[in-house]
């Protein structure tokens, strides 16, 4: 059986994975897709752990953060397309002075 | 020789597999042909004849031909996302079957020391399953559409995905109400909780206690495998072909498969969840699988008749009835469930 | 059996977030996302939680991800262009490779930390494992957590009229 520490190595991992992408990619859309890495390591660690604790409590958190997620991608590609619309690029160093 | 082999359990749980998959392709090529008599009866016609005994063997002739045809790939499709589609709808289709019962327990006369049930596996989680594997199957489509590069591909595959999505909702909330009345999530479980009979005449089907829950889910079901009335974004006469236009050969072969075992998968969750699965009168229950069959068939003559007898929805309207009217019939049919159960148990 | 079937998994949701954030056609990351979320749901399943790996593939990779590949779709920016010079020099090909340095050291660091919380071993009694069976998840959330999950309803709602609202076009 596999130790607790060998999921919550997995999920630092993949979060460390996430912020990279979120901090390093210029395309919009793939720094959603990076913060949508990180939020599933985070709900990783909620499952090991609640596991650990024979607690289910653990799977309704994740349930919670599955639903933020979902409403965070959803506006935050409205916001994607908002932007797209008015300069026709996905970079977001196109979007650093505050007048059009 | 013996103490080579794997225990029988892995023995018949691998053949269990086998027999699976083979009777899915096999209803796969028994729907072309039935797809096609019944069209030619309708038409007052005869239909294919001349392979085999009334056309038994065409399916198998037109398989044939499809394999020698020559595989096209458009020169600016994407080419991992052009050959994966056809993988994905496939799969998809295939693997939603997996948790679905056909049969009770059986020790196939003796062999086995303890029974084993029919079906692939059976997960506790087993409706919930199956919504979530053929939303997976949306990927084909939707990656079809877009790696051809074509704008007949690109328009077929995202109307046809977004219809996908929004008869998804009415589905499930169709089953949430027949799990809340059978309080489980398990396919065996919804089956054997409509045994028996009413005044020793009705069976207990859960299609005499939710009519309107069978509509809706048949209604979504024929939607969600894109058939007609619901099938404008693959209709000849409007898209060429939607998403399966650039494809030939064995990749649409495969779309065509992974379509008709859709269908056949959708029909025997039907059976579990609303027509009591494997439960029949006159039968012994180890020959339940008989009488699955038999509903099965019943469903897809059903949804075979609606295809050549009804004119195809236009798309706008097709959108409308999804949301305006199936989608407020499923969320009442919950709560009118939600409040009898509540009243009763 | 599951000690392999866990690193089989591990394996599949790094290499495959180390793909999307390494790709520069936005499909292809969207379709490599989807099969890091598959592994994450093996993985939920080898915890005893098959409720929230199903889960996890209906919400996720089946509705998530669907909208992701819509806009992907309508948006049809091929590739990622490069940053401009003007900008900052800290964007250019060096501050990249710094980055990348950087984050291999936080990754590095995240590794040491967490392999140092102590090693537990998850409970294998006959009772542990119905701990996710649904109906308990069903009675906790409605009882325990019920504010909670009507606050997420709220959210929703309002996260949908936002959507509608931001991606509008402009009225004149």
């Amino acid at each position: 059986m596999v130790p607790l520490n060998h999921y919550l190595v997995l999920s630092g991992l993949l979060f460390a994975i996430g912020t990279a992408g979120v901090f390093l990619r210029r395309n919009l859309i793939t720094v959603l897709l990076s913060i949508e890495i990180m939020l599933n390591a985070v709900n990783l660690t909620f499952v090991a752990v609640g596991r650990y604790l024979n607690t289910v409590d653990g799977q309704i958190i994740t349930f919670f953060v599955m639903t933020v997620a979902a409403a965070e991608a959803a506006v935050g590609l409205a916001l994607v397309i908002a932007l797209f619309r008015h300069r026709e690029t996905l970079n977001p160093d196109a979007f650093t002075s505050l007048k059009w | 020789m013996a103490q080579y082999l794997p225990p029988p359990e892995i023995i018949a749980q691998l053949g269990l597999i086998f027999v699976v998959f083979n009777m899915l392709v096999l209803s796969a090529a028994f729907m072309v042909w039935m797809e096609r008599k019944v069209c030619a009866y309708i038409q007052d016609r005869e239909g294919p004849n001349r392979v085999g005994f009334e056309g038994v063997l065409q399916p198998f002739a037109d398989v044939i031909k499809l394999l020698f045809k020559e595989q096209l790939k458009p020169k600016a499709a994407d080419t991992v996302l052009f050959a994966l589609a056809p993988l994905i709808s496939t799969t998809a289709a295939f693997a939603a079957f997996s948790v679905v019962p056909f049969g009770t327990e059986t020790t196939l006369f003796g062999l086995l020391e303890h029974p084993i049930p029919l079906e692939v596996t059976d997960v506790n989680v087993a409706v919930l399953v199956i919504f979530a594997i053929t939303s997976m199957g949306i990927y084909g489509i939707v990656l079809a559409g877009w790696s051809s590069n074509s704008k007949y591909s690109l328009l077929g595959g995202l109307r046809s995905s977004a219809q996908m999505i929004s008869y998804e909702l009415s589905y499930g909330l169709a089953m949430a109400a027949v799990i809340m009345m059978a309080g489980s999530l398990s396919l065996r479980e919804i089956v054997t909780n409509q045994s028996g009979y009413w005044f020793h005449v009705i069976p207990r089907w859960y299609l005499f206690l939710q009519p309107l829950g069978f509509f809706i889910y048949l209604c979504a079901g024929v939607a969600e495998t894109n058939r007609a009335p619901f099938d404008f974004p693959e209709a000849e006469q409007e898209l060429v072909a939607g998403y399966h236009t650039e494809y030939s050969s064995m990749s649409f072969a495969m779309f065509f498969l992974a379509e008709y075992v859709n269908m056949v998968t959708v029909s025997a969750v039907a059976t579990s969840l609303y027509l009591g699965g494997w439960l029949g009168p006159f039968l012994p229950s180890w020959l339940g699988w008989v009488w699955f069959l038999v509903k099965v068939f019943l469903i897809l003559f059903f949804y075979v008749w609606m295809r050549w007898t009804l004119p195809r929805y236009r798309y706008d309207q097709l959108m409308e009835f999804g949301w305006k009217w199936l989608l407020p019939a499923a969320v009442l049919n919950l709560f009118a469930t939600a409040a009898v159960v509540l009243w009763i148990g | 059996m599951s000690y392999y079937a866990f690193y089989v998994f591990a394996f599949i949701a790094i290499v495959s977030s180390l793909l999307v954030v390494g790709q520069k056609n936005p499909m292809h990351s969207v379709m490599l996302l989807i099969a890091s979320f598959g592994a994450l749901a093996g993985l939920y399943v080898l915890l005893d939680a098959p409720f929230t790996a199903v889960t996890q593939i209906i919400v996720y990779a089946g509705a998530i991800m669907v909208l992701f590949l819509f806009v992907v779709m309508l948006l049809n920016v091929p590739r990622e262009e490069p940053t401009p010079a003007s900008v900052s020099a800290l964007l250019g090909p060096t501050g990249m490779r710094v980055g990348v340095v950087l984050s291999l050291l936080l990754a590095a660091e995240v590794v040491w930390a967490m392999s140092r919380v102590g090693v537990g071993v998850f409970s294998q009694g006959p009772g542990t494992a119905s701990v996710s069976s649904v109906a308990l998840i069903g009675r906790a959330l409605f009882t325990r957590h019920a504010f909670a999950f009507e606050a997420t309803s709220v959210l929703i709602l309002v996260a949908m009229v936002g959507a509608v609202v931001l991606a509008r076009r402009e009225q004149h």
